[in-house]
């Protein structure tokens, strides 16, 4: 028995050092999908690494990586959301380094490719659509919803789902774009109907492809590489962008004190390399590559989205706003739709049916209750300076550091009061469209 | 664990006179505060923190109380534990009976198939259940296509009721069957001389006499389902506790002490109604000195009962085995999209997992097996220290144990992190915390209370007299355990143990923060990184089809066990 420990003790002292010599360590929230062919390409082009993948989602790796950081045993960070590199960044958990590269510019849609400061890199770019099964919509005579505009419309009440901005940095990543594109009070209109049509918030952002896949639902707003991934494995769901999208890069940095940092230098590189960059193409991946030169054998109607005709009206993506109210914007939207969805969809549905009432009776009192109702559920607690002013930001950020800004209260009392207020409003306005119907 | 036994031989040196009880009930305290009480109590503390100046405070509870989001969470968390216990109940009553009353061929399967629900694996479940019940689910495309209306199964608060008592009535229906068959056979004899039969007897004297049975499935199932996030989640249900808890702590970059808060309040909550169980059954005794008379006596079915028996039976199997239908039609089937059932077969997702799979397999069997033979070694420790000796806070053990089943997954696994991190193992084996085995410790403190209850409810009804009759043949105290008091608890140890592997076998919120490498990955690991693309649903419904095969299986063979068992007792029984 002893014998048998040691023996294998000595077996395993031996096989570890000898595959840490020269292993690169990557912790990823990608599916194995993205992960197997690089692994396989990285591979061939330097035999004498293995590249060791782990696989955790975001919020794990992120803590992961925090309460190791005493002894990091990880060389590599690999996902998606640009802002769990910024928290990782700001807890000066990425290493800057000087990675080489060439062929790749410094903006894509209006937004920067690479972190300014080196801390990490983007390696593909995705945009955001809204994917839908066809054979749901041909068995609901509905038609195809191609603009953010069109799902707000009555007809697709309880034909949509999304993820919460909270739980998906890249779903949070559209709010903003909407709330920037068709400006803060309109923009949170524009979620709240949308939202008002939806049947389901999910808490993964997988959740959204699997529920449009599956048939459960219509229509989702996802990032694209769900909706052509999905199709290239042959559901029957289409995606399609609307004209206001926004485009981010998926990213890679280097831990601090990574194990091996010339390995992890390497495989960025290499990640960044045409070679590289064409592996994306493959169908099980579909991410756009952010040398435009990939694209020269890309297959035929693959997204470009460094052409002129890839969403025209993408905005100019304000980061320094974004990140500022970050987690204040995760938190109204929880509060004011995820949570009280219910509510919400009821007032909206109410809205809806009393407009379809009076669509020609043209009777002014029901009308004047109609307005009143939709500015209820419009209205916002919180107004767009106040959204940036730090005495209210500072609520929701996670760093106790900067202890001296005076802030307006806790995050708990800030919720409940924005609680209290959405109830009361859709509520309100759920009465108000009631009555506008009994009007007939 | 070279340290506990430091201090429990230094404690045995200081008061020669401590019992063996004595020891085990440090050694195990010990174990829980190590691994279950400090790891958590590192994460949690943050509940009684300003978030901004880092003092102590009692301010984050009064928010609490002060938040009708919150309020209103708790009482649809209340609402959906007692309606689940209720379901569950109405599902393994007539199971558990029916198999253990009656003489019927398919005792063995029939038991064995109960605990399939148990095993639902991570994300493929719920996506099986919303292509069979969902909305657009086959069973709601049929009704509308041909009576023109749906029924809202998964709809909000319902479908977490229907989902959680489909997935946890195995509880009741384990821990029950376990009490029926220790019932002595006398208690009935007696009831039926004096003119009792029927329902009337089930009502007055056979249930409850099976009450510790009965009670220990129910408390579990009840508590389980208040503390339960992954379903609700799941099926987008996020005003309930357990989420809002989840989806505070979880979020990146967050510093929301309300997260904390709402599970130290899970905790205490769920040791509240465990102690509201004690208290029911305080005082009454269900112990029964006859034993291996093989507990009620088994009547024949007349025919027509017999139909009736096998159609409740099938009624009840086709309903709770629903959702592996839907993962076995998903496993085979190529593209399943807004239709009744898939559109072709094809055995490629199985192709897909062959090569990769015998490394999960291994891993889990191992991790599960493991953690499970831990659980019940602690589990009747635990229960006979309880039940049959007077040690000071002895109560406290059942208590820290069973709060184990209101602590989040990820909760645990941040705690171990932050506990064990940096610990360096002798040999080379690494960090502690990156190391595979403490993915079984995670595991073991994680089913524990499972285990535990089963012990508990089977040492119950184990009458004291049997011990002492032991003890005055001269028998000393561990040879009265071993040979009297294990071999009558048998039924509760092997419940213990099936449920506490089954349900290993497919946990992930922990062992995701764990696996330190993909060659220490379990099942429910490999499901989760198949779950994660399109292309992977199927396979990942296959790789839940093998660990559904698996674990029944394993459950199987431990029922033909127990059945060998009975047997091979009532015969010898007979000779004499």
């Amino acid at each position: 028995m002893n014998k048998t420990m040691t023996i294998s003790a000595l077996a395993l002292i031996m096989t570890s050092s000898a595959a840490f010599a020269d292993t690169v360590t990557v912790v990823t929230s990608f599916p194995r999908d993205l992960t197997d062919p690089f692994k396989a390409a990285f591979e061939s082009a330097y035999p004498d690494t293995t590249l060791e993948v782990v696989s955790r989602n975001t919020n794990a790796a992120v803590s992961y990586l925090q309460e190791t950081r005493s002894a990091n045993s990880i060389d590599l960070m690999w996902a998606s959301a640009p802002d769990a590199f910024e928290v990782l960044k700001e807890e000066g958990l990425l290493a800057a380094v000087d990675v080489q590269y060439e062929g790749i510019p410094d903006e894509i849609g209006g937004y920067p490719i690479h972190d300014p400061d080196g801390t990490y890199y983007g390696f593909a770019a995705s945009g955001y659509g809204i994917m839908y099964n066809t054979r749901y919509i041909q068995a609901n005579d509905l038609p195809v919803a191609e603009e953010w505009e069109d799902l707000k419309r009555a007809e697709y009440n309880g034909h949509v789902a999304m993820s919460a901005p909270s739980r998906s940095g890249t779903t949070h990543l559209t709010v903003e774009t909407v709330l920037q594109g068709e400006g803060w009070q309109e923009g949170w209109a524009t979620w709240k109907w949308i939202a008002g049509n939806m049947n389901t918030v999910t808490e993964r952002s997988f959740g959204v492809p699997d529920a449009v896949n599956s048939g459960a639902t219509g229509f989702g707003i996802v990032i694209d590489f769900f909706g052509l991934a999905s199709k290239a494995s042959g559901f029957p769901v289409e995606l399609a962008y609307p004209s206001v999208t926004a485009i981010v890069p998926a990213n890679i940095g280097i831990i601090e004190n990574a194990p091996n940092q010339e390995g992890a230098k390497q495989f960025v590189e290499f990640l960044l390399s045409l070679e590289g960059q064409e592996v994306l193409l493959s169908p099980a991946i579909m991410r756009l590559p952010v040398n435009p030169d990939a694209y020269a054998n890309a297959p035929e109607d693959f997204p470009n989205p460094f052409s002129e005709e890839f969403a025209p009206n993408a905005i100019e993506f304000d980061v320094d706003v974004s990140g500022e109210r970050y987690n204040l914007v995760n938190s109204l939207f929880d509060v004011l739709i995820t949570y009280r969805l219910n509510d919400l969809r009821a007032a909206v549905a109410a809205v809806q049916q009393a407009e379809a009432a009076h669509a020609e009776s043209g009777n002014e009192e029901a009308l004047a209750l109609i307005a009143e109702a939709r500015a209820l559920i419009e209205a916002m607690p919180v107004t767009e300076e106040e959204a940036l002013n730090p005495s209210l930001t500072n609520v929701f950020t996670s760093s106790s550091a900067d202890a001296d800004t005076e802030v307006v209260g806790r995050q708990s009392e800030i919720e409940q009061s924005w609680d209290s207020f959405a109830v009361q409003n859709y509520r309100q306005a759920k009465e108000l469209a009631d009555q506008a119907i009994a009007l007939n | 664990m070279p340290d506990s036994y430091q201090t429990a031989s230094r404690g045995f040196t200081l008061f020669p006179r401590l019992s063996g009880a004595a020891i085990s009930g440090i050694l195990i305290a010990i174990f829980l505060m190590a691994f279950l009480i400090l790891p958590v109590a590192q994460v949690l503390y943050v509940a009684f923190l300003d978030s901004r100046t880092g003092g102590f405070t009692l301010q984050n509870f009064q928010d609490f109380f002060n938040t009708s989001l919150f309020r209103e969470s708790f009482v649809n968390s209340l609402y959906v534990s007692v309606m689940s216990v209720v379901f569950a109940t109405l599902i393994a009553l007539p199971l558990a009976y029916i198999t253990t009353r009656f003489n019927f061929a398919g005792t063995a399967a029939i038991q064995a198939l109960g605990i399939i629900p148990l095993i639902m694996p991570p994300f493929v479940g719920a996506v099986a259940m919303s292509l069979l019940f969902g909305r657009n689910g086959s069973v709601n495309l049929l009704l509308n296509q041909y009576f023109g209306f749906r029924i809202p199964f998964m709809e909000g608060l319902n479908g977490v009721i229907l989902v959680q008592s489909i997935h946890y009535f195995p509880f009741i229906l384990i821990n029950l069957s376990a009490s029926l068959r220790n019932i002595d056979r006398s208690m009935e004899e007696a009831a039926q001389n004096l003119g009792s039969h029927g329902m009337r007897m089930f009502r007055r004297i056979v249930f409850p006499l099976a009450m510790p049975g009965y009670l220990a499935g129910a408390a579990l199932v009840f508590i389980k389902v208040f503390d339960d996030l992954g379903t609700p989640l799941l099926l987008n249900v996020n005003n309930m506790l357990a989420p809002q808890a989840y989806l505070r702590i979880t979020g990146v970059g967050i510093n929301d002490p309300m997260g904390y808060v709402i599970s130290f309040i899970l905790v205490v909550f769920s040791i509240f109604s465990l102690w509201a169980s004690f208290l029911f059954m305080r005082g009454k005794d269900y112990a029964t000195v006859q034993k291996g008379g093989g507990g009620l006596s088994r009547r024949d079915l007349k025919p027509r009962e017999k139909w009736l028996a096998w159609g409740v039976i099938l009624l009840i199997l086709a309903l709770v085995l629903s959702p592996h239908l839907g993962l076995l039609l998903l496993a085979f089937g190529t593209i399943w999209s807004f239709s009744p059932l898939p559109d072709g077969f094809t055995m490629e997702h199985f192709v897909t997992i062959f090569t990769q799979s015998s490394q999960y397999v291994w891993n889990t069997l191992i991790y599960a097996g493991s953690a499970a033979l831990i659980d019940v070694l602690l589990g009747t420790a635990i229960a006979y220290i309880v039940i049959r000796t007077g040690l000071p806070g002895r109560k406290w053990l059942d208590y820290m144990a069973t709060a184990a089943l209101a602590v989040p997954g990820v909760v645990l696994g941040i705690g171990y992190l932050r506990m064990f991190h940096g610990v360096q193992l002798p040999f080379g084996l690494g960090q502690l915390s990156s190391f595979w085995g403490i993915i079984i410790i995670a595991l073991a403190v994680r089913r524990l209370p499972y285990a535990l209850r089963a012990c508990m409810a089977a040492l119950q009804q184990v009458s004291l007299s049997l011990e002492e009759a032991a003890a005055s043949l001269g028998a000393s105290r561990t040879s009265t355990i071993r040979r009297i008091v294990v071999p009558l608890m048998t039924g509760g140890i092997l419940a213990g143990f099936v449920t506490s592997f089954a349900t290993a076998a497919v946990e992930l919120s922990a062992t995701i923060m764990l696996v330190g490498r993909a060659s220490d990955a379990p099942l429910a690991y490999g499901i989760y990184l198949y779950m994660q693309s399109p292309a992977g649903r199927g396979a990942g419904a296959a790789l839940g089809i093998l660990a559904v095969v698996i674990v029944a299986l394993g459950t199987y063979l431990s029922q033909r066990i127990i059945e060998r068992e009975r047997v091979r007792q009532t015969m010898s029984n007979d000779q004499h």
